[in-house]
């Protein structure tokens, strides 16, 4: 489905039925917006691997199943190989005439957590992505281990409290700064590598199509807000992503060929980063004075970056 | 379209360049592999029959064993034939993904050419490796020499494949000694190997976009249990279709396989207990000692190691006197896998049918196992029979250096 046809958000979301319902994804996980918005932005045939993580359990409990489309999972770490591997066999049984409708058209798509992406899996992504093979991976980041409790990942923004990486008398929660998984990939030369948000959900509907369309190997780091882990009432799931890129906090953009940097989303008016730190639980202890370094940190580093975001989309570098 | 190979009745092949060969002759669509000594050639080799358009498939060259049996996980799922070979360390990097494979029964060829763990590091050949999947749910066969790894790995794809088993199949082969030493093997020509295989049928596949299929669900205690238990039965009755395709590849060859190997047990008293390449090394010195010494020493080597042949084993070993179980690989802190086996297909038979086993751990790191050294085993298990009971350690480490090591001082009263 081209998305030049759809009206409003509530025929966009509704047109397309390959992840139903009666999944036991807690109530305001993003993941299932996300998964739903990339099924929803191609008519194609999608395979489909998971990771091992909450999309997964949550998803695929036999006897029963959320996905009405080929759907794999092998572990946590090695979704990436098992997309390259049915892509592989793709284009040996297309050649060789073997396939059951060979014009039918086909995505290749994985999907893994943080911990997935950023750790465990790290590997087999940067392998796939290197050897070239025509999929898309999207990362459900939402910043921890959250099928397991909510330990920190190398994801994890620096002060967050999390199960490994607590917040206490002499501690201000995780220490190390966030992985940069989107400069990682597009260092990759992957053709189309982008960070994308699920309340912007035209320009992630539009990313999500640009990366299936892209030949190659695609990386998109979705921003996936865990009510659980995060610590937030599960109605305000938007409005938490909401926050998370009027802050800068998440920027929305995307980089084509290793270099060309685009940025999709600016805000009018951006919000200082303590309103988004305070609106989750896992933030809460950096209000107290003798953590105040930190926000004033991570708003430094936000400045820092959204600087250089825009110094290089300018600079066409 | 792949360009076929003009092959000669008679070619001198090495264990590798003939596996390469067989991987080519099925036609497999995907080959995902990572180098790793002495199973390198194998993939060198496929790599080099693609460069050359001997074989119309995809060759992925990926980051690591585990990234490979994952590859090959996802294509097997795509509805396609696939094929890998490791060794060792690498074997043990796949293995989380070995029982992924057979879970989802995907029928997998994998090539393992055993060699040596570490620490310390060794490249040489052993059979550390060769029990690393052994529960992992793989049908195991064992070749010989490189004439049966050719041949094994034709009847994998066939055994695997077929509707009543869809597991995953690992051919075994002794690193260097079968791997690296060239003999001579008669090849089938690239037409009737194809025939013999014959096309794959996929069963709920990925592309199949009529109808999708969820591969690698989660359970939970509700289904986890029969799960297992239907994959352990699918193996345990996976021996009718292996015999039927050894049936099969006999008629077209002549070269008869049997899930359990005997030599020379028809009138046996003693009898070695071997796998892998000390098979031929034993029957040598079988043959010997009966021209020589008049010891009737016979050899049983188990050529299914999953599913293993109980039957045929307690068949072929009742009545004996003495049995030495081979094994190559040392067991650190019990006795020797084979030892373990025998012992358990032996103990359903009445104690006065049931012979004494003794284990013998050889070879390891690629030391040589001589004919003499076979010889002196058989010796000591007819020594053995002559008394009645075992006068010699029940564990003991064949060709080691100094002191011989002797454990568990077990004796009949």
């Amino acid at each position: 489905m081209a998305l030049q046809s759809i009206k409003n958000l509530k025929e966009f979301s509704t047109a397309n039925e390959r992840f139903e319902g009666a999944h036991l994804l807690c109530p305001g996980c993003a993941h299932s917006m996300i998964v739903r918005e990339l099924m929803n932005a191609t008519d194609d045939n999608l395979v489909i691997a998971s990771a091992t993580g909450c999309l997964e359990v949550c998803t695929a409990v036999y006897p029963y199943t959320s996905w009405d489309t080929s759907w794999i999972h092998i572990g946590f770490e090695n979704a990436a190989s098992a997309a390259s591997g049915a892509e592989a066999m793709y284009k040996a049984r297309k050649r060789k005439g073997t396939l059951k409708d060979p014009d039918a058209p086909v995505k290749f798509v994985a999907f893994g957590g943080d911990g997935a992406t950023y750790d465990i899996g790290f590997q087999w992504l940067s392998g796939a992505v290197e050897r070239g093979h025509d999929f898309t991976y999207i990362c459900l980041d939402n910043e921890n281990y959250a099928n397991t409790g909510g330990q920190r990942s190398s994801s994890t923004p620096i002060g967050a409290h999390t199960s490994t990486a607590q917040a206490g008398r002499v501690s201000y929660g995780k220490k190390q700064k966030k992985k940069d998984m989107v400069a990682i990939m597009a260092a990759h030369g992957a053709p189309y590598v982008a960070q994308l948000a699920p309340n912007k959900w035209k320009i992630m509907a539009k990313g999500f199509q640009k990366a299936l369309e892209t030949e190659g190997p695609c990386f998109i780091n979705t921003v996936s807000a865990c009510t659980t882990e995060w610590k937030f009432n599960p109605k305000d799931t938007i409005h938490i992503t909401d926050l998370a890129t009027d802050t800068l906090m998440f920027p929305i953009y995307e980089i084509i060929n290793g270099t060309e940097l685009n940025i999709l989303y600016r805000p009018k008016n951006v919000i200082p980063v303590e309103e988004y730190l305070a609106a989750q639980g896992r933030y809460k202890h950096l209000f107290k004075p003798e953590n105040r370094h930190v926000i004033d940190r991570i708003q430094k580093e936000i400045n820092e970056k959204w600087e250089y975001l825009q110094r290089r989309e300018e600079a066409k570098v | 379209m792949a360009e076929k190979m003009q092959l000669n009745e008679v070619e001198v092949w090495d264990g590798n360049y003939a596996a390469a060969q067989a991987l080519r002759q099925a036609q497999v669509d995907v080959v995902a592999a990572y180098p790793i000594t002495p199973s390198t050639p194998i993939v060198e080799t496929y790599g080099a029959f693609v460069a050359n358009g001997y074989i119309d498939g995809e060759y992925v060259m990926v980051e690591s064993e585990h990234g490979a049996m994952s590859t090959c996980v996802g294509a097997a799922a795509a509805g396609g034939r696939v094929a890998t070979a490791t060794s060792s360390q690498g074997y043990m990097l796949m293995v989380e993904v070995l029982y992924q494979a057979s879970g989802m029964r995907l029928p997998i060829v994998l090539n393992v050419v055993n060699r040596a763990l570490a620490s310390p590091l060794n490249v040489r050949g052993d059979h550390g490796d060769m029990y690393l999947g052994r529960d992992s749910g793989w049908v195991q066969l064992d070749a010989f020499n490189a004439q049966e790894a050719y041949d094994l790995n034709l009847c994998a794809f066939k055994i695997g494949e077929d509707i009543n088993v869809r597991l995953p199949v690992m051919v075994h082969q002794d690193g260097f000694v079968t791997s690296h030493t060239a003999q001579n093997i008669h090849p089938l020509s690239d037409d009737e190997a194809y025939a013999f295989v014959g096309d794959y049928k996929p069963v709920e596949e990925m592309l199949d976009f009529s109808k999708p299929v969820t591969y690698g669900a989660q359970t939970e205690e509700d289904w986890h249990y029969e799960h297992k238990a239907k994959q352990h039965r699918a193996l345990m009755d996976s021996y009718t279709v292996i015999d039927r395709v050894f049936d099969e590849f006999e008629k077209k060859t002549g070269r008869k396989y049997k899930r359990l190997e005997t030599y020379m047990m028809e009138d046996a008293e003693v009898a070695i207990l071997a796998l892998g390449s000390t098979v031929e090394t034993s029957i040598l010195a079988a043959k010997q000692l009966r021209e020589e010494e008049g010891i009737k020493a016979g050899v049983v080597a188990p050529r299914c190691i999953r599913p293993f042949p109980f039957e045929e084993l307690r068949e072929s070993l009742a009545g004996l006197k003495c049995v030495a179980a081979l094994d190559r690989s040392c067991p650190m802190g019990a006795m020797g896998a084979l030892y373990n086996e025998t012992c358990g297909a032996l103990a359903t038979i009445p104690a006065d049918q049931r012979p004494m086993v003794t284990n013998f751990i050889y070879g390891l790191g690629g030391r040589d196992f001589s004919v003499e050294e076979a010889k002196r085993i058989f010796r000591e298990q007819k020594a053995n029979a002559d008394v009645g009971y075992i006068t010699t350690p029940v564990q003991q480490f064949s060709g080691l250096r100094g002191p011989k090591l002797g454990f568990y001082e077990m004796k009949r009263s």
